[in-house]
């Protein structure tokens, strides 16, 4: 009867033509925007010639994006671009421009870059009938044809909306702006508000049905995280995952999230440990370069002098690294270091050795590892120290934690960075699991631990794995003297 | 209170191409101007679809739009001017009490 009849309508599967049809999705040309991560995460940037959403509310970054878009559009790929703005006067804009080391008046010199100001004061204004938009789409056209423009930036346009009384005309024009702009060929960037039960206030991502974007400032726990999603891009297999950002004086740094793939090349190099003692227990020749290096202790074990050694050594080949100290100052770091004999300084001074101080519990752990890859391209190092990273967790939960150095160690791993990362277990007891449950993502592992013997306190060494070589067995008195790390070999005998 | 008498009304009006909105625009300016300003005013008529550079230079969003320039201060009007009313009222235009 009626309901069969029903039924078979609503399990009936679309012809298997149709399905092909739809994996086989074209994607779409791209346009790169040069912002900094986000042409990785996109597959190469924006649908080009069609218009993009970026949505968020006040505040998230929205004006900082387009403009790194026109920016990075007139400078990398020689595409004039055109700012059209609601809101924001010229001069904030020329900060923002100037922030990024450019001259907003310069490129406006040069017809590279074009602000466009539009003014509208619903005081001002008086509606006696039917309308259209088309003295805005004149505008647009003119600066458009005027300077060959391939990118525009329409900020904020839902402020037409408290421009105008009618907002059934708006929405129609609106609609025909989005396709004109798709006829002009430019690829655009349309700013919107946020929305509560929309994405933007006035649901514009309805108009824009290539790409969509949503930026997020989120403070939990008095820590402030940037996020950016992208919740639509036709034709394109996108992740649904959100990705942390930056925004600093080179703009925009968006942080895409390697899936962890395995294929990174390998290296049977090796690389001293710093110590003489330990590169004889890593097979007698360290560690292997780009690989991962864990050492676990409790507080007062000699983990940083581990890592001190590792760096020095690092820098007397001449080569760079990145110490990221969680715990003490870059001061006081090169204090205790030279107590053992280790003089970081020179290294600082030549540019070797970069010490980043920061205390996790000041920025949100997205924040934390958009920071530590920004650093890491900047710096260019061939071994980057973390120590530690249980300070961390201080920033966000163990989980996420975890991921976030999942995702640091893989992208480290594919530079061929060698990563040294100290972990502080808790108290005396012995610990062969490390806190952040990390020891599985690292390819040797270190453990310190706390021995007493005859009244006297002091710790041992061991190599609790070191994946692909032959390494000692043994535990090692582990001592620090005027002369750096010594490891005793006693210690077996406890 | 009539201070209007003696002034002297300058109106432009921005269209685009020959639109019948543009035309019943410059057509329902022009009789509500013989009609309540007849002998102190001026129309100007402008069309963007020639000179597109003086959408930016005039701040001109909408189409059709009047602007007063005179007397001062200058006003926007937005529309085809089909609502008398509401155009005689935003051009500031004092209509004589009479019933016709």
């Amino acid at each position: 009867m009626k309901s069969t009849q029903d039924n078979a309508t609503f399990t009936a599967e679309p012809p298997a033509s149709e399905r092909n049809d739809r994996s086989n999705h074209r994607e779409l040309p791209r346009c790169p925007t040069g912002i900094e991560g986000l042409d990785e995460i996109t597959g190469g940037g924006l649908p080009l010639g069609r218009p993009t959403l970026i949505a968020g509310a006040a505040g998230c970054g929205k004006t900082v994006f387009a403009t790194e878009f026109l920016v990075r559009g007139a400078t990398r790929y020689g595409e004039p671009g055109i700012f059209v703005s609601f809101e924001e006067r010229s001069e904030e804009l020329a900060r923002n421009v100037l922030s990024m080391g450019f001259d907003l008046n310069d490129f406006e010199r040069r017809n590279l870059l074009v602000v466009d100001h539009i003014a509208i004061e619903r005081s001002e204004i008086e509606e006696t009938g039917e309308y259209d938009l088309e003295g805005l789409f004149i505008r647009i056209g003119h600066e458009i044809d005027r300077v060959g423009a391939k990118r525009v930036v329409l900020d904020t346009l839902e402020s037409l909306f408290s421009g105008f009384e009618s907002a059934s005309i708006l929405r129609a024009e609106l609609r025909r702006l989005f396709r004109w702009l798709k006829d002009k060929g430019v690829t655009a960037v349309i700013t919107g508000e946020r929305g509560d039960r929309l994405i933007t206030r006035q649901g514009l991502e309805e108009y824009v049905s290539d790409c969509v974007i949503v930026l997020d400032h989120r403070v939990d726990a008095q820590i402030s995280t940037r996020r950016l999603r992208i919740v639509k891009y036709r034709g394109a297999a996108h992740g649904t995952n959100e990705y942390p950002f930056l925004i600093d004086e080179d703009g925009v740094t968006v942080v895409p999230i390697t899936s962890a793939q395995l294929d990174h090349q390998v290296s049977s190099e090796r690389v001293s440990t710093g110590v003489l003692a330990l590169d004889e227990m890593m097979g007698g020749r360290g560690y292997y370069r780009g690989s991962s290096v864990l050492v676990s202790g409790a507080g007062g074990s000699g983990k940083t002098s581990l890592a001190a050694s590792f760096a020095n050594a690092t820098c007397r080949r001449g080569e760079r690294c990145l110490y990221f100290a969680f715990e003490e100052s870059e001061a006081q770091l090169i204090r205790n270091m030279r107590s053992i004999g280790l003089e970081l300084s020179p290294w600082i001074d030549r540019g070797l050795l970069r010490v980043h101080a920061a205390r996790p519990s000041l920025t949100g752990l997205e924040t934390h590892l958009a920071t530590m890859q920004k650093l890491i391209r900047d710096h260019a190092p061939r071994a980057v120290i973390l120590d530690p990273i249980s300070n961390l967790i201080a920033a966000g939960t163990a989980l996420d934690t975890r991921a976030m150095l999942l995702r640091l160690m893989d992208d480290m791993k594919r530079k061929g960075i060698t990563a040294f990362v100290n972990d502080l277990t808790a108290g005396g007891a012995f610990h062969e699991a490390s806190d952040i449950g990390i020891s599985s993502l690292t390819d040797t592992w270190l453990l310190l631990r706390d021995i007493e013997r005859r009244g006297e306190r002091s710790h041992a060494l061991y190599v609790l794995k070191s994946r692909g070589m032959k390494h000692s067995n043994q535990i090692r008195e582990f001592l620090l003297s005027d002369e750096g790390v010594v490891l005793r070999k006693e210690a077996h005998t406890l | 209170m009539s201070t209007q008498h003696g002034e002297f009304w300058e109106l432009r009006l921005y269209i685009a191409g020959g639109t019948t909105r543009s035309t019943s625009a410059l057509s329902n300016l022009k009789q509500l101007c013989e009609k309540h300003l007849a002998g102190r005013h001026r129309i100007e008529v402008i069309d963007l679809g020639t000179k597109p550079e003086l959408a930016r230079q005039d701040q001109i969003v909408a189409i059709p739009t009047l602007v007063r320039k005179l007397p001062e201060p200058i006003r926007k009007i937005i529309g085809d001017l089909s609502n008398t009313e509401r155009a005689l009222v935003a051009l500031e235009v004092r209509t004589e009490p009479t019933t016709t």
